[in-house]
């Protein structure tokens, strides 16, 4: 495999694990915090003992996430050298908060697990809650950065370096926002459904357990919301890079040829080498009204992109469907949910509806991973949209598949290994 | 004047890294040398003592990292090319630390997986640190840059007598912070005895292989003793840390667990003070140096830098400081 190549894979490999802990590092604590101030009001002994089970996993998958994120900061430079040079000093403001807000979270989350017995109720459960919080904004700025990738802003480039920079501007780039909004909601969204699933199996084990039916509300109550109200964000992201980057668009969409007006394809392979599309089913005008809100409006295609300067489009247009198609499944569920907490709460206890539960537990990480490949292989062949080519920014260092390797076999056995501390974890509370 | 702030507030967090997160990976290099006797109990010690600090203490180089890409970029690319080796080895030891750490003390079963996780924990608190005294020396030697082959370009940078002993040696100052700390962790005398004993052994530890830096320096044709001579600040700090030696081991031996930590931070500190100073305002020694003026960005990244540490620093600090105070000061008998 060629070094740029391997480069891409690995630091693919980097970001997909870490953004699994990074999002429930996010949300988790806010479950926790639920639970405890549950605990906290009265004597039931169900919401301690969750309190205590969610805050271990938050413990766990926090600390794999803190150390991955540290070989992602090391890993910029390792892998992309030049990349950093540049834009080091032009994002290096939202990794500063970033910074900042991590320990904020760190020290909250020592706070938090060691300090039932040193600090008092009320302040024991806001270091919970401040976990959740700093997470979140740690998050945010996380993907002020990455936004900056897609929509570089607050400098001049001129003869293949940055001028006149200003870092605030390059902070508060105009997709900053709504990227990290809908980071955020991905986050929660994906989490609750994940660990409903996981009770909605514990109260198929045991019917009737106070333990995980207090979990399981809780958890949908919180992914549910998340799910509603991400198809909002999702589409004004897809209108925003419609506009911005028609490339990164027409891959998602597929659509090789600018139309006028253009429909939406559901499902297909697209060929690049014969720009055209098997099977899939066209729903006339749509797209037309999604990207531009207007049925006759024109969608710029791939065609209006120089050839070299497209994103690969078969993985592009799979993942986004891959995303819209899990993430229109849960926010389905997720209206269901909240019509069934609201008036009737006994059925999410119906053995049959458990089971859904526990199908839909993967889909929220789904769709997040598949989320987060649009953007990022939907921006190739660039490292920062327009500026700087991928391709120029990897180290000279060859032999970057024995690293890769070395990488990849502790990484699958990290996971595996949390994977086996889950299901010791949720035998033990059986 | 930018810069120099920038890198003073770069030089404050690696002290503080190595003050407060080299003790957590010392506290691991502890764990190899336990012995039969009151093995569990010692293992206690050192769990409750690194739970709830550890990873604030790790994000003091985080704080260190974002300062040098963002203030510093080009001593950044360097440094991630010429030492991408010894690098990515020392991920895999925080890696491999943090979860092996994190896995034993919340795993429900307690079972064999514990031995393992032990024997992780003690093998990655060597391995990152020594790394990173390797990249430190590499960055003192000189060696980057000289072009040529692989060999020349990836490994000679660190790969030299003189990386290998700072490795060393900054292990065994990490060990040694570790065990003048957990003797205030402590109230049991027994145990308290044989972290304050093991400190003394880490002690000497620290100074022999500090004097085989000066060794492998000379056999690397490395002029570490001039360098010295040449600099009066690192002289100074040096002659300091040798000074200190004699009130820590008094205090050690009776029993004043707070002028021991204080002192045996200030060691470390001092250690790596005449380092900077014997550095300055070179960053990484190469054919062509990297200075902390070459290496900067503008003016315009550096003042909205600053002033995003200050306020940083501002809302941080008394958050670290509460956690500081619930966790470490809770003996008032034994003023630890």
């Amino acid at each position: 495999m060629p070094d740029l190549l391997v480069a891409r894979v690995q630091m693919g490999l980097f970001l997909g694990f870490h953004i699994v802990f990074a999002a429930i590092g996010i949300a988790m604590p806010f479950l926790m915090a639920a639970a405890h101030a549950r605990a906290l009001r009265g004597n039931d002994s169900a919401s301690r003992e969750l309190t205590r089970a969610w805050s271990r996993g938050v413990a766990i998958f926090f600390a794999v996430g803190a150390v991955s994120g540290t070989v992602l900061a090391f890993e910029l430079g390792l892998l992309w050298p030049r990349f950093m040079e540049h834009a080091g000093p032009i994002i290096g403001m939202p990794f500063s908060w970033e910074g900042f807000a991590f320990f904020v979270e760190a020290i909250a989350l020592g706070l938090f697990l060691y300090g039932a017995e040193r600090l008092k109720g009320w302040v024991h459960w806001a270091s919970g809650v401040a976990v959740g919080i700093s997470g979140v904004l740690s998050g945010m700025f996380v993907v002020c950065a990455n936004a900056w990738m897609n929509h570089p802003a607050g400098f001049d480039w001129v003869d293949g370096q940055a001028r006149n920079i200003d870092p605030w501007a390059a902070m508060f780039n105009r997709a900053a926002l709504g990227q990290g909004v809908h980071m955020i909601l991905a986050a929660f969204e994906a989490t609750g459904f994940a660990v409903a699933g996981v009770h909605a199996f514990g109260l198929l084990r045991r019917p009737g357990s106070a333990f995980h039916r207090q979990a399981l509300h809780i958890a949908l109550a919180m992914g549910a919301v998340a799910a509603i109200v991400q198809p909002l964000s999702g589409d004004r992201l897809a209108k925003a890079a419609a506009e911005w980057q028609p490339a990164k668009f027409a891959a998602m969409e597929s659509l090789f040829h600018t139309s006028r007006p253009a429909p939406i394809l559901l499902g297909g392979i697209p060929d690049e080498g014969t720009q055209s599309v098997a099977l899939g089913i066209e729903v006339p005008r749509l797209l037309s009204f999604l990207a531009h809100g207007d049925f006759d409006a024109e969608v710029a295609g791939l065609d209006r992109v120089p050839r070299d300067e497209w994103p690969p489009v078969a993985a592009v247009h799979l993942a986004f469907q891959v995303m819209v198609a899990c993430g229109s499944i849960l926010a389905l569920a997720g209206v269901c949910v909240l019509l069934a907490l609201w008036r009737r709460p006994q059925w999410l206890e119906r053995r049959r509806v458990l089971w859904v539960f526990v199908l839909l537990s993967p889909l929220g990480f789904v769709a997040l991973e598949a989320g987060w490949a649009v953007t990022e292989v939907g921006r190739q062949p660039w490292i920062i949209y327009g500026i700087l080519r991928t391709a120029d920014a990897v180290t000279p260092m060859p032999g970057l598949v024995y690293p890769f390797m070395l990488f990849t076999a502790m990484y699958g056995l990290l996971a595996a290994a949390v994977a086996w501390l889950m299901v010791r974890q949720f035998r033990h509370v059986h | 004047m930018y810069i120099e702030a920038a890198a003073g507030y770069l030089g404050v967090s690696v002290v503080l890294y190595a003050v407060f997160g080299g003790a957590d990976f010392g506290a691991g290099m502890q764990e190899a040398f336990l012995g039969a006797h009151r093995r569990a109990e010692q293992r206690d010690v050192i769990t409750e003592a690194m739970g709830p600090v550890w990873e604030a203490n790790h994000i003091w180089l985080i704080i260190a990292l974002v300062v040098l890409f963002n203030g510093f970029p080009r001593a950044f690319s360097t440094l991630s090319v010429a030492f991408h080796l010894p690098l990515i080895v020392m991920l895999l030891g925080i890696v491999l630390r943090g979860c092996s750490f994190t896995f034993r003390h919340y795993d429900t079963h307690k079972d064999q997986s514990h031995a393992v996780y032990s024997a992780l924990f003690a093998a990655a608190s060597f391995l990152t640190p020594f790394m990173l005294g390797v990249v430190a020396g590499g960055m003192m030697l000189g060696r980057v840059g000289a072009g040529g082959g692989y060999l020349e370009r990836y490994v000679l940078p660190w790969a030299s007598a003189f990386s290998a002993a700072v490795g060393l040696f900054v292990c065994a100052l990490f060990a040694f912070l570790a065990a003048v700390y957990l003797v205030g962790e402590t109230e049991d005398a027994e145990l308290r005895g044989r972290f304050a004993g093991r400190a003394k052994v880490a002690n000497g530890l620290s100074v022999g292989a500090g004097g085989l830096v000066f060794l492998a320096a000379q056999a690397d044709g490395f002029p570490l003793v001039q360098r010295f001579l040449a600099h009066p600040a690192s002289l100074a700090c040096m002659v300091l840390a040798t000074a200190a030696l004699a009130p820590l081991w008094v205090a050690l031996s009776k029993g004043r667990t707070s002028t021991a930590r204080v002192l045996a931070a200030s060691q470390v500190a001092l250690v790596l003070g005449g380092w900077f100073a014997l550095q300055y305002p070179v960053l990484i020694a190469a054919s062509e140096p990297i200075t902390l003026a070459s290496a900067a960005a503008p003016d315009a990244v550096l003042r909205p830098l600053l002033y995003a540490l200050i306020a940083g620093t501002v809302l941080v600090l008394p958050v670290l400081v509460f956690l500081l105070r619930v966790f470490k000061m809770r003996t008032p008998g034994h003023d630890g």
